[in-house]
């Protein structure tokens, strides 16, 4: 039960203090995980965070579940998980009251459009960034720009495009193997 | 239902998007057009300060939206739907791990999945981009061109984009320190147009 406690803990620190998930989680994740509770590895680590890229769901959550499990088994993993989200859940529902409070106020208004500007930006440099891993050729060039017009200009649920794709790259690659 | 509604319409999010935070905002467009529980504009601002509180945005963004829909318990019940299949997902796939991450179809599925990934988010992109610097309902009014951008706007996103990416000290800033600047130059300017 300690152990349950200690990972709720741990990974409950490594929310409040990671801006943004992702990449920015991972010098916390070694400050915690490798440096102070000797749970893993540098190498345990990085594989355990590669996994969380390439699985289903956040990758936050994913490493957190991860490194949970192979702690503490099934409930390590939910601990863990509980832990990443509740900072999340405490800060944003708080918030959340707040901003709905205000958000009739002209300078809220005002400060949420100048705001929605940065967020075009910064959703433009997210894909800018994402392209140089995911677009390694012409074909993913392709699946990109397909998936792009049709999210844009028809209402199919992005459910749809990510079935698809997955398919057409597992087909993509097995011609590519029949071809050789 | 809505909190049934809302934990499977999470469950599907957390199962579908692949790559973090960023991959979660087409789905969550795409659930604003299909039930209207929140508008695109409110998803946009949602975002901002799911980017600048702590916490993974992924996680943040469902805590808000859950919130905005149903209250406390739309919070709750919307954050435990985005886990539920990443949980499920990783503790099988953690006693198979070497056979999962070398695994020819996983890579080859990846390998279309990432760019279709990339093309969505670009997609929810260009919706923000709609919300944020162009006035269509001022153009359908008045025809003109002009009155077709909020130039104010697209100076700003100009100064950020430039701001953001190649000049030197600033490149390196977090990604709050311009939302803030934003929101001040957005008070300032009267970016709403109020």
């Amino acid at each position: 039960m300690k152990e349950l406690w200690n990972l709720f803990i741990a990974f409950a620190k490594i929310g409040v203090m990671t801006f943004g998930g992702g990449a920015a989680m991972l010098p916390m994740l070694q400050r915690e995980i490798m440096d102070k509770h000797h749970w893993a590895t540098e190498e345990e680590l990085m594989d355990y965070y590669a996994i969380g890229q390439c699985t289903p769901g956040i990758i936050a959550v994913n490493t957190a579940t991860f490194i949970g499990q192979k702690r503490k088994g099934t409930w390590g993993g939910i601990f863990a998980t509980l832990g990443i989200i509740f900072p999340s859940l405490v800060i944003i529902i708080i918030l959340a009251g707040i901003i709905t409070n205000v958000s009739d106020l002209t300078w809220v208004q005002n400060a949420f459009a100048g705001i929605r500007v940065c967020v075009v930006v910064q959703i433009f440099n997210a894909v800018v960034k994402l392209s140089k891993k995911s677009i390694v050729d012409k074909k993913t060039l392709i699946i990109f720009i397909v998936v792009f017009l049709c999210s844009v200009f028809t209402e199919i649920s992005p459910v749809w495009f990510v079935l698809t794709a997955a398919a057409a790259g597992i087909l993509l690659k097995q011609w590519e193997v029949r071809k050789a | 239902m809505i909190y049934l509604q809302l934990f499977w319409e999470y469950f599907k999010v957390g199962l579908f998007s692949v790559g973090g935070g960023m991959a979660t905002i087409p789905f969550l467009y795409d659930l604003s057009t299909k039930t209207g529980w929140f508008t695109h504009a409110q998803l946009a601002d949602m975002l901002a300060v799911s980017e600048s509180t702590p916490g993974a945005i992924g996680v943040n963004m469902a805590t808000y939206v859950g919130y905005t829909t149903a209250g406390f318990w739309g919070a709750l019940i919307a954050t435990i739907g985005l886990v539920t299949p990443s949980i499920i997902v990783i503790l099988l796939v953690a006693k198979v791990l070497e056979q999962f991450r070398h695994n020819r179809f996983v890579e080859a599925g990846f390998y279309g999945l990432r760019p279709a990934s990339t093309g969505l988010i670009a997609a929810a992109g260009v919706t923000v981009f709609m919300i944020a610097l162009m006035n269509t309902d001022l153009y359908e009014k008045t025809k003109d061109i002009a009155d077709l951008f909020r130039w104010k706007g697209c100076l700003l996103a100009v100064a950020v984009l430039v701001f953001s990416n190649w000049v030197k000290p600033t490149k390196k800033w977090h990604p709050i320190i311009f939302i803030g600047i934003s929101a001040v130059i957005g008070v300032v300017f009267h970016f709403a147009g109020v």
